[in-house]
């Protein structure tokens, strides 16, 4: 898959809430493991900026918006399910 | 209903299963605070999306597309089935967004439409429970009054979520949508509601062209105008039996089995109601109008130029297309819009089709007040199974209703079935309580006095036979009066002739005597003569005997 690309990501989180917590360490811990460097992340805190969310489209938090490379892919939750996360991000070993 | 309306800067549960018109009920509720207060509404759905929610409730008349540009906001709120799941999430971040896009439009109303719907991707009951009490302290905090939807009664076992729920919110309503005997009715019930008075029935709801329509109580108190001016029944001779016609105002039902000429009747009372002028909503159930109109005009009841006229409205509705409550909207919308002054429902009967007798029942009763308490003059018809006036129409009630009551029934008598009308109740009049024969002619129907005979009703040929035999026996008894009469004047003539014969006698008789008196005096005195003549011959004392026989 697109292993030489940059990955762009977007996470939605609701400030210090425990499941947006628990989301920001989850995916520091994936991107450490898997991405190498070779990602962009953008954390956007709903109650600060929340027009700008719900004009993308974002409905609960944490959520994590894949932007490019294509196919986009949305993943709600606090990202404790791995593997899931991986492969919706179509990030491979 | 729930005397005032949903409570202000609260929260409303709305409770139901699958299509028993919870986002309608939410919608409306929404329409309603935007158009009638001006307010500014939000709606988040969670389940439809925006274009189907519009696109649904554009068979109401709410202008839903006006209102969306000004005052009435939706907001898309469903997780796209290709978002992936991993772990927990809260509404937190929803929330808070939803306090900004309040902030920004100045929004009073939020509508939470299926919310229970992106709560189930929790998979968590314990978590669902959590973001329920975050979604109340939210709604609280900020002073909205709300309106969440969620379904109950999908075998869901977290189903008991949202009846703790109702512990938490103001107002719980309850709608449901059932079946009875395969026509769906929705009902709808208050459940609950702080701090105010409630009517805790269930009443049924239907929906129309305004939307959602909920039957109201009806007032325990009956307040009907009652007009002492007659309106005339269609044809005068019926109006005779009515001692004048029928009350303004009033209902009136006709019974009788099919073919009795229900409809003829309600015909020619919708027809004389056109003539006086009057706007006239004529409602037949299972026959179109222009059927009905064709077979009219054979009895000389002539309803299409007053239909051109717009002063008949005709209103044709298949009984089985929708419930009992449906139809009822619908003719109150037509009576809304068309503001008739008399009514025809042809036959009313027919909604008893339209789903179970009970709520069959409460629609005729609830029509009929209705109609009254606009002050429309009605004319009801039924038909009944049995020839029994005394069941008839009780299959909806109605009788009891009803102010005037006319029954059509056969006579079935020497080979001919013959039509019979009876008045049976006409409320505050004076009514004929004789039984009288319609017959239905080119020109009209017309009302025909029957014979009674041997305890028997004559009607048709039997009726016609013994008006003719009637005639008959006028004349047989005409020519035996004349017959009396000359021989009573020649009897007459005889005595007077005899009378005058015996006159002539007495006159003869008289002048006999008078002859005879005379003739007498003329003996006496002869006699006299000759004996004092006889005397003198003798040479007597003619004074001594002349004294003596004189004395004797």
């Amino acid at each position: 898959m697109a292993r030489s690309k940059t990955l762009v990501l977007r996470l939605y989180i609701a400030r210090d809430a425990p499941n947006s917590a628990r989301a920001v360490a989850n995916l520091a811990e994936i991107c450490k493991e898997y991405l190498h460097g070779r990602f962009k992340l953008e954390i956007i805190d709903v109650l600060e900026s929340p027009l700008r969310a719900l004009a993308d489209g974002i409905l609960v938090t944490p959520s994590l918006a894949k932007i490019s490379p294509s196919p986009a892919a949305r993943i709600v939750g606090n990202l404790s399910d791995r593997s899931s996360v991986i492969h919706a991000l179509g990030i491979k070993e | 209903m729930s005397h005032g309306g949903l409570p202000r800067g609260r929260t409303t549960l709305l409770k139901g299963g699958p299509g028993c018109g919870k986002t309608v009920f939410a919608l409306q509720s929404l329409v309603n605070a935007v158009r009638l207060r001006r307010e500014t509404g939000l709606f988040v759905a969670f389940e439809e999306s925006t274009r189907q929610i519009v696109a649904n409730a554009a068979t109401f008349d709410w202008g839903l597309p006006g209102l969306m540009k000004r005052r009435l906001f939706f907001l898309e709120a469903q997780l796209s089935p290709d978002v992936v799941h991993s772990g927990e999430f809260d509404l937190g971040g929803m929330l808070a967004m939803l306090r900004a896009k309040r902030d920004e439009l100045g929004a009073r109303w939020i509508v939470l439409d299926g919310i229970d719907v992106l709560l189930t991707l929790l998979h968590d009951p314990a978590a669902e429970l959590r973001e329920i009490y975050r979604l109340r302290d939210w709604l609280a905090a900020n002073e909205m009054t709300a309106i969440i939807t969620a379904k109950t009664g999908t075998g869901r076992a977290e189903v008991i979520n949202y009846d703790f729920m109702e512990f938490m919110v103001d107002c719980v309503v309850r709608l449901e949508r059932r079946l009875e005997q395969g026509v769906s009715l929705h009902r709808l019930q208050i459940a609950k509601y702080r701090g105010s008075d409630f009517e805790a029935g269930e009443f049924p709801l239907s929906f129309g062209a305004s939307g959602m329509e909920v039957a109201p109580p009806e007032p325990p108190e009956i307040r009907h105008p009652a007009s002492l001016e007659r309106v005339s029944a269609g044809f005068e001779r019926l109006d005779k039996m009515l001692g004048g016609g029928l009350f303004r105002g009033s209902s009136t039902l006709v019974t009788g089995l099919p073919g009795t000429s229900k409809t003829t009747l309600a015909g020619k009372f919708a027809e004389a109601a056109c003539e006086r002028g009057e706007r006239t909503l004529f409602v037949s159930f299972d026959e179109g109008a222009e059927p009905i109109m064709r077979n009219l005009s054979s009895v000389s009841i002539r309803l299409r130029p007053h239909l051109k006229a717009g002063l008949l409205r005709m209103y044709s509705a298949r009984t089985e297309s929708t419930g009992a409550e449906d139809h009822l909207a619908k003719l109150k919308s037509l009576i809304r819009d068309f503001r008739p002054r008399c009514m025809v429902i042809d036959p009313l009967s027919a909604i008893a089709k339209a789903g179970a007798l009970d709520a069959a029942r409460a629609v005729a009763s609830r029509l009929i007040y209705m109609v009254k308490d606009e002050g429309i003059t009605v004319f009801i018809t039924a038909i009944n199974d049995g020839d029994d006036p005394s069941t008839e129409a009780t299959d909806l009630q109605v009788s009891t209703i009803a102010d005037t009551w006319i029954h059509l029934s056969y006579m079935i008598r020497s080979g001919e079935r013959n039509r019979a009308l009876t008045i049976i109740k006409s409320r505050g009049t004076w009514h004929s309580n004789q039984v009288r024969e319609l017959i239905l002619g080119a020109t009209g129907p017309v009302l025909a006095d029957v014979y009674t005979a041997g305890g028997e009703v004559l009607m048709g040929t039997l009726r016609w036979e013994k008006e003719d035999e009637e005639r008959g026996k006028t004349l047989q008894r005409r020519a035996a009066f004349d017959h009396k009469r000359r021989e009573l004047q020649v009897s007459e003539t005889d005595t007077r002739a005899r009378i005058k014969a015996l006159q002539n006698d007495l006159a003869r008789q008289r002048s006999e005597l008078d002859l005879y008196s005379t003739d007498n005096d003329a003996r006496i005195v002869s006699s006299s003569e000759r004996e004092k003549e006889l005397r003198r011959i003798r040479g007597g004392d003619p004074l001594k005997r002349n004294g003596s026989r004189n004395g004797a």
